[in-house]
């Protein structure tokens, strides 16, 4: 199992990501300037600010070159995990539905959050039980999961709500509270909460987010078997 | 000397800020008046920020060499031995008028210059701390204060944030003499292979200097001596016509100046390397030819430019943000540009190594301003400081919110809901602690930010002063500041090994300043001598007053340690139901100068009380080791607002109770409260040093006893925090922990 981890400038958290892919597997960072995925199964788009997102979170970084590759690879089923800035770089690439608006309280909030798992299987969840409780900190300006209400109906009535945060717990105004969601095909999954920074209790608060690294592995081993 | 159709005068000198005395020594360096590019750059060099002009005589009695020390003072950023071949650099710095007049970028690139200090040395900066001053903040939204601090919190978090690297902890007082004059002092932290640390000295004639980073434009033109080493007048609208002398940041490109910088380090292809900070190429360069005893030549018109028509002057002074000036062979000139490219940072070639000892600026070849290096760097006068004690109370007596008679559960509520004690937490959930994985302790969850190393080690780092105590007494105020950095480290189980500073004062040339600086850097040295804690680094920032006097005296204190095991770090919320409560450590706590009398509308004393710095070291010594040994399950230093603050402050940060028996807690001989000696308040709410709130079992707690004073008074337990005072027979005190989380969440509304 091979991940590979891009990395544009300004990318702030593709080392932690890198670090907690490999406690499930091998993992190699990805220049944004290059096209070749060299062979991984599985792609995470991290955290960070790329490019500065001066101009609005991940509208830059979705045309660098390596992304265009990701692009394919999602397009060809490969699965591709978008974190945080990643999510805002996923939507804008339209691999994933709707869109990441400023939180309600305008500023960036850094907190420790809890979710809860809405759907238990697929490449991205199935380490974790249906309605589970995730505890997994979020750090984010820009993490107002917005779509439109027949979008939301879709995707509800095809499982692509994967996590949502639990009572409470929505600081940044998501709609339905949630706060990730993977594609209609399942390969392609964005969330705003940072799972690679809870993956060793003594740093993370939690090894929670373990299970999104572990998910992805039995579906790539699980494909290849 | 290049003619010039028109000399600049003296006038122009003064106006520049230098002294009439200064501009004859600066013509009698340059045999005869200097013209404008070279006055520009003499008042630079000779500014209080540059050339320590006031302080730098005293700054010598201060304990440097340690053990634990790989670089001192007057390098980028000092260093620690941290094991394992690695070294911990880090060094605090101020930017407190630009933040007066522009808080949020003040803020931002005051993060920004302190973390080019870091990577210049070779270290990837892994942290941020901040230590922030504001004027009282009552007054509802849309005053100075709420203005100042809601834009320096979110500078600081707009450059630490987009940087990627974590913001792991701070402190933020509010007092009436910093409303004209905010102080925003940042420190960063960072590591590298012991062996790759570099220094900035220039060397090898002939070789080139490049410039990379972002280009260089008009912003922040002569910060360093109209903003840094001047008052700011009280011209009523917080220093407007100063604003164009702030530099604006951009994280972003500092993020590509960091990645650039670290990997022309890793693949050995510079020289030497320094940051561009106040004063811009003026100093750096400078600064690299003194420490090389070399010259340098640099052409002005190779430096790229953000707009057209900047005089050499302007190019040699800007502060343009996020740019670096290294030494190179000339072989590796092509291969670092090749470089400055994939990074997507500019670079350029500007000038080059001489034999000369001498600066001169060229514009396409033609000399346009040359100065000896050791006049520009190392021969600015320093003057000696004339103390005297003042006769009268400097500082302004509070306007008290509490009443006099007010009891102990009134007292209690309004303290955890005043300014300076209320959670910190809105404040900090704007920034992200977290990124680089390495954060063992967030804020609130111990005394002192924990980072762990790969070896399974940590650091542990801690920035403090409480800068009232250090006005009432600048001596034992001082010492009590370091002491606290200390005791915070000693809470989480590490041992100091080194300590930087960022001495905040007024206008060094009157008497009472100048008093209040001697007396505190008296304290400085006898305390981190008696620590073992050496000084590896600072920041000097003098002429901090408004119109309504000086800012509170404020040396601020930033201390790093090192702790064998990071799953050992120490937490300050009680843990588990049943332990013991324990007082411990030699502590005798005043109301003087504390909280609770500033509540009460109470002037400063004159003096702190006497303090054993050794008992206090002995007791962080026993509260370290059984932090290390795992034998505590919380450890908590005592500070603002006494033993009661701290016991609900474990209570918070453990979400649970606890009822204790503060009636035998001895108050000392000394006692000022107001109710005159046996006041039962000052050992509830006293403050001095050397006092810890732990919790822990019964047998750990009478295995600490012989090594220090400790006193069990309570229990943990319950969902209230319960204070009874036997056998005096006075009211016992419940409050819930909701009513307590409920005050201590006093600052939430300032950010709503």
């Amino acid at each position: 199992m091979r991940f590979g981890v891009l990395q544009f400038p300004g990318s702030c958290d593709e080392v932690d990501a890198l670090h907690a892919a490999r406690r499930v597997g091998d993992a190699e960072l990805i220049w944004h300037g290059e096209r070749d995925l060299r062979g991984a199964d599985a792609i995470i788009v991290p955290g960070g600010f790329s490019y500065g997102d001066y101009l609005r979170a991940g509208a830059i970084a979705r045309f660098a070159p390596a992304m265009e590759s990701v692009i394919d690879f999602a397009r060809e089923g490969g699965l591709v995990l978008g974190i945080c800035n990643g999510f805002q770089v996923l939507c804008e690439a339209r691999l994933l539905p709707g869109a990441l608006l400023p939180n309600v309280n305008l500023r960036f909030t850094s907190r420790q959050v809890e979710l809860e798992v809405l759907y238990s299987g697929g490449s991205f969840t199935a380490a974790c039980a249906l309605g589970e409780r995730l505890s997994i900190p979020a750090k984010h300006a820009w993490g107002r999961y917005y779509a439109e209400p027949r979008t939301l109906e879709a995707m509800d009535r095809s499982g692509q709500l994967l996590l949502r945060y639990a009572p409470g717990e929505n600081f940044n105004g998501s709609v339905h509270d949630i706060a990730g969601v993977c594609n209609e095909r399942g390969n392609v999954f964005g969330l705003m909460p940072h799972p690679e920074h809870a993956v060793d209790e003594l740093v993370g608060g939690s090894a929670d987010g373990l299970k999104i690294f572990e998910s992805m592995r039995l579906a790539v081993e699980g494909a290849r078997a | 000397m290049p003619e010039n159709a028109t000399l600049p005068t003296l006038e122009d000198a003064l106006a520049l800020g230098l002294t009439r005395g200064e501009y004859e020594l600066v013509c009698e360096k340059q045999g005869g008046p200097p013209n404008l590019l070279e006055l520009a750059m003499y008042s630079l060099l000779w500014s209080e920020h540059c050339a320590y002009k006031h302080s730098k005589k005293l700054l010598r009695t201060l304990p440097t060499d340690g053990p634990s020390v790989v670089m001192g003072p007057g390098e980028n950023a000092g260093a620690v031995d941290v094991g394992g071949g690695l070294v911990c650099a880090f060094k605090v710095e101020s930017h407190n008028h630009p933040s007066a007049v522009e808080p949020f970028q003040g803020a931002a690139t005051g993060v920004g210059g302190i973390l080019r200090d870091i990577f210049a040395i070779g270290a990837r900066p892994i942290a941020v701390l901040d230590s922030l001053r504001f004027g009282e903040p009552h007054g509802g939204p849309g005053t100075r204060t709420r203005y100042l601090l809601d834009g320096a919190v979110a500078g600081i978090g707009h450059y630490g944030n987009s940087i990627g690297v974590p913001t792991v902890g701070g402190e933020v007082y509010f007092e009436g003499p910093y409303e004209h004059n905010c102080l925003v002092n940042a420190m960063a932290l960072g590591l590298a292979p012991r062996e790759r640390l570099m220094r900035s000295a220039a060397a090898g004639p002939g070789n080139v200097l490049v410039l990379f980073g972002a280009s260089t434009g008009r912003d922040g033109i002569g910060g360093a001596s109209v903003l840094a080493s001047a008052e700011l007048g009280d011209d009523g609208d917080g220093g407007e016509d100063k604003r164009p002398t702030v530099q604006v940041g951009d994280p972003f490109e500092e993020k590509k100046l960091l990645e650039c910088s670290l990997e022309l380090l890793e693949r050995s292809l510079i020289v030497s390397l320094q940051d561009l900070g106040a004063a811009g190429l003026t100093s750096s360069a400078a600064e690299m030819a003194s420490k090389g005893d070399v010259g340098i030549d640099i052409d002005v018109a190779t430096v790229p430019l953000r707009e057209p028509g900047m005089e050499p002057f302007e190019v040699m002074v800007s502060e343009s943000q996020e740019r670096m000036l290294c030494v190179v062979e000339p072989a590796s000139v092509a291969a670092v540009l090749e470089l400055c490219e994939k990074w997507e940072v500019g670079g350029a070639a500007i000038g080059t190594v001489t034999d000369s000892r001498r600066m001169r600026v060229l514009r396409d070849g033609e000399l346009v301003g040359e100065m000896p290096v050791r006049a520009l760097v190392d021969e600015c006068p320093l003057y000696d400081l004339q103390p005297a004690k003042p006769a009268q109370p400097v500082y302004r007596r509070p306007v008290g919110t509490l009443a006099a008679d007010a009891g102990v559960r009134e007292a209690l509520l309004a303290l955890l809901a005043s300014p300076n004690i209320a959670s910190r937490r809105p404040l900090f959930e704007r920034y992200d602690a977290i990124v680089q994985s390495r954060t063992v302790r967030r804020p609130e969850q111990a005394d002192a930010a924990v980072l762990a190393l790969e070896d399974g080690s940590a650091l542990a780092v801690s920035i403090d002063c409480n800068g009232r105590r250090v006005a009432a007494d600048p001596y034992r105020g001082t010492i009590e500041a370091v002491l606290e950095c200390a005791a915070n480290l000693a809470c989480v189980g590490a041992e100091p090994l080194g300590t930087t500073n960022n001495l905040n004062f007024g206008n060094p040339e009157k008497g009472h300043i100048a008093w209040q600086l001697s007396e505190s850097v008296r304290g400085l040295g006898e305390a981190c001598r008696a620590l073992q804690a050496p000084i590896v680094g600072g920041n000097v920032s003098l002429y901090n007053e408004g119109a309504t006097g000086p800012i509170y005296p404020t040396p601020v204190i930033g201390m790093v340690g090192r702790l064998p095991d990071a799953r050992a770090a120490g937490r300050l919320g009680f843990a588990r139901a049943g332990e013991q409560v324990a007082l411990v450590g030699p502590f005798e706590p005043s109301l003087a100068a504390g909280e609770l009398d500033k509540l009460r509308g109470e002037p400063l004393p004159d003096g702190l009380r006497e303090l054993d710095i050794d008992a206090v070291r002995a007791a962080h010594v026993a509260i370290r080791d059984a932090v290390r040994a795992g034998a505590l399950s919380s450890a908590h230093d005592i500070a603002e607002g006494g033993l009661a603050v701290a016991l609900a402050e474990c209570c918070l940060a453990g979400s649970v109770g606890a009822e204790v028996d503060v009636g035998t807690v001895d108050v000392g001989a000394l006692d000022v409260g107001e109710g005159g000696p046996g006041d039962d308040l000052a050992g509830l709410f006293g403050e001095g040093p050397g006092g810890f709130v732990v919790g822990g079992s019964a047998e750990a707690l009478r295995e600490l006893g012989p090594r220090v004073p400790v006193r069990v008074i309570g229990t943990v337990g319950g969902d209230a925090l319960t204070i009874v005072r036997r056998p005096s027979g006075a009211p016992e005190i419940t409050i819930s922990l909701d009513e307590l989380a409920e005050v201590h969440n006093g600052l939430a509304e300032m950010f709503s």
